[in-house]
């Protein structure tokens, strides 16, 4: 497009300096943006064209199966998702404060863990091995496991007062996802060049504030993209929450199922949350696009 | 140990990695305002011998006094010895997620405890004495190899520090951008800094050395003044060494 022939073009600029101003373009050049140009348009015709293809033949394939008449009417029946609609929408209010809450525990949580198994030195031992089987743990149980014993067993101990439980669902989903988010910033941590410590060392930075204003944001930036994935993935696991009895969209429907022996309801929350998850992933994929372009800049390929 | 005015005594220091030895009974002292000049092969000790006073590496035997003090005793904080010490690496090492301006004051608002505001007004008069005025709020990618290196400058000598540590600072620079880092160099020496340096230039460091040190094998060789060492070599090293590096 002849957005990257101006691209290209002042991407050359800065080192022809003031002079490339009042610089020309050959006819060559012209040329060759006129081809890039028509290349350019060529492929997107191509992009719509098959995409079209494979949507209509997809769709005849579906439609004409023999069972397509009785599932359209179980999971696709338009009344009965109009109905399940607002309770289910209701339902993912719970979903999203839950993820809210998660989401600030595991920042706190995770970055606490990350931090503990990085530190060195035999006197941490005690606090390392404590956060290096947490995440063992934490990362090797299935969630809906966690979630059982968090949210009926902590409850039991009669010690905490009476809570609901999405509450003991978000602390679940977080205490699962600290110990994955931990791995992502250790890894990240550890990535940042030994030189960066021992720069803000040799200032006479401690060991705590090194790790705080010189390793931790640099660390952070370099696995943001995996963090955003961690998130995505927590953002649908919310749902989980409703094993505990939780009225959350996943249970909303789940109610509407059982009344009208429809499956429609599980379709609306599915494609609900999708709809949060959607502008979340393309989010994480511009972020991970541009950090991707500033570390190669300069370059086409 | 003697003499009040020495900002650095350094005796019998040794120094090994694994079977390794890289620094074997080296004796090194600097008076105030002294500028002292380490040369020699890579290899030889230079960059070690810088560390171990910044206390980045242990030493396995021999004392460092920072004046007065011994440094290389395991009971002294070592955050406080190195804020009283200004480094300057080959590979800048800024701080890449900073501006200039937070990178230069970070050990005064962070170490020394300045107010924000004296220590930005400090950096922002350091740096546009230094020619880097319209950079303060730059990010360090966007400068290049020797403003770099003369932001590092700035960081490091911004708490006024008791002494400077510089470490090939111009090796991993382009030869266009070498002089205006060295400039800089002889700008603290006119000051009246007290700077160890290691470097490869040699016609600097005849220019502004009081005294050049020349390291082999983890060894000082020979130590005197630029001319001597220069032009009069006594041991055959370092006669071989500088033979190699002046192409003589």
């Amino acid at each position: 497009m002849s957005n990257g022939a101006s691209q290209s073009a002042s991407a050359a600029d800065p080192s022809a300096g003031p002079v490339a101003a009042h610089h020309e373009v050959s006819a060559l050049e012209i040329e060759r943006r006129q081809y890039r140009q028509r290349a350019s348009r060529r492929s997107v015709l191509i992009a719509v064209g098959s995409t079209v293809a494979f949507t209509v033949i997809a769709s005849l394939i579906i439609v004409n199966t023999p069972g397509w008449e009785a599932v359209k009417e179980s999971f696709f029946n338009w009344e009965i998702g109009r109905d399940s609609f607002a309770g289910i929408l209701k339902g993912l209010w719970l979903n999203i404060r839950a993820l809210f809450f998660a989401a600030i525990g595991v920042a706190i949580f995770g970055t606490l863990l990350a931090v503990l198994r990085s530190l060195r030195g035999p006197v941490f031992f005690p606090l390392r091995a404590v956060a290096t089987i947490y995440v063992d743990l934490f990362r090797g149980m299935p969630v809906l496991i966690v979630l059982y014993l968090v949210g009926f067993g902590i409850p039991a101990l009669d010690i905490f007062p009476r809570m609901d439980a999405a509450v003991w669902g978000t602390i679940a989903i977080g205490l699962c996802y600290s110990a994955y988010v931990a791995e992502v910033l250790r890894a990240g941590m550890e990535a940042v060049h030994p030189s960066q410590r021992i720069a803000a060392r040799s200032l006479g930075l401690s060991h705590g504030k090194t790790l705080r204003l010189v390793v931790i944001p640099q660390g952070v930036r370099k696995v943001i993209p995996a963090l955003m994935n961690d998130f995505v993935s927590m953002q649908k696991d919310v749902g989980l929450i409703s094993v505990l009895g939780a009225v959350d969209a996943i249970r909303a429907a789940q109610i509407d199922v059982a009344s009208t022996y429809n499956f429609t309801p599980y379709v609306v929350a599915a494609l609900l949350f999708v709809a949060i998850s959607v502008p979340l992933t393309r989010l994480t994929d511009y972020v991970a696009g541009r950090m991707n372009m500033r570390e190669q800049i300069g370059g086409t390929v | 140990m003697s003499g009040g005015s020495n900002v650095l005594e350094i005796s019998d220091l040794w120094k090994s990695f694994g079977d390794n030895t890289v620094l074997s009974g080296v004796d090194l002292t600097l008076a105030q305002h002294e500028v002292v000049v380490l040369i020699g092969a890579s290899g030889s000790g230079k960059s070690t011998l810088l560390r171990t006073i910044n206390l980045i590496e242990l030493i396995d035997d021999g004392r460092i006094v920072l004046s007065g003090d011994d440094i290389s005793d395991p009971r002294v904080d070592a955050d406080k010895v190195r804020s009283r010490i200004g480094v300057v690496f080959q590979q800048f090492n800024l701080f890449p997620h900073m501006k200039v301006i937070d990178n230069v004051t970070l050990a005064a608002r962070q170490v020394h405890g300045q107010d924000g505001a004296a220590a930005r007004a400090r950096g922002v008069e350091l740096l546009t004495r230094f020619g880097l005025g319209d950079k303060v709020d730059a990010y360090p990618d966007r400068l290049s190899g020797g403003q770099q290196q003369r932001v590092a400058i700035v960081r490091a000598i911004l708490t006024d520090p008791e002494l400077l540590l510089l470490d090939e600072i111009t090796s991993a620079l382009d030869p266009m951008l070498v002089g205006e880092v060295l400039d800089l160099v002889r700008g603290l020496k006119d000051a009246g800094s007290t700077i160890l340096m290691a470097t490869h230039e040699m016609a600097f460091a005849r220019d502004v050395a009081d005294r050049v040190v020349f390291m082999h094998g983890g060894r000082i060789i020979e130590s005197g003044p630029p001319a001597q060492i220069f032009d009069a070599p006594e041991r055959p090293e370092t006669q071989e060494f500088l033979a190699r590096v002046t192409h003589r």
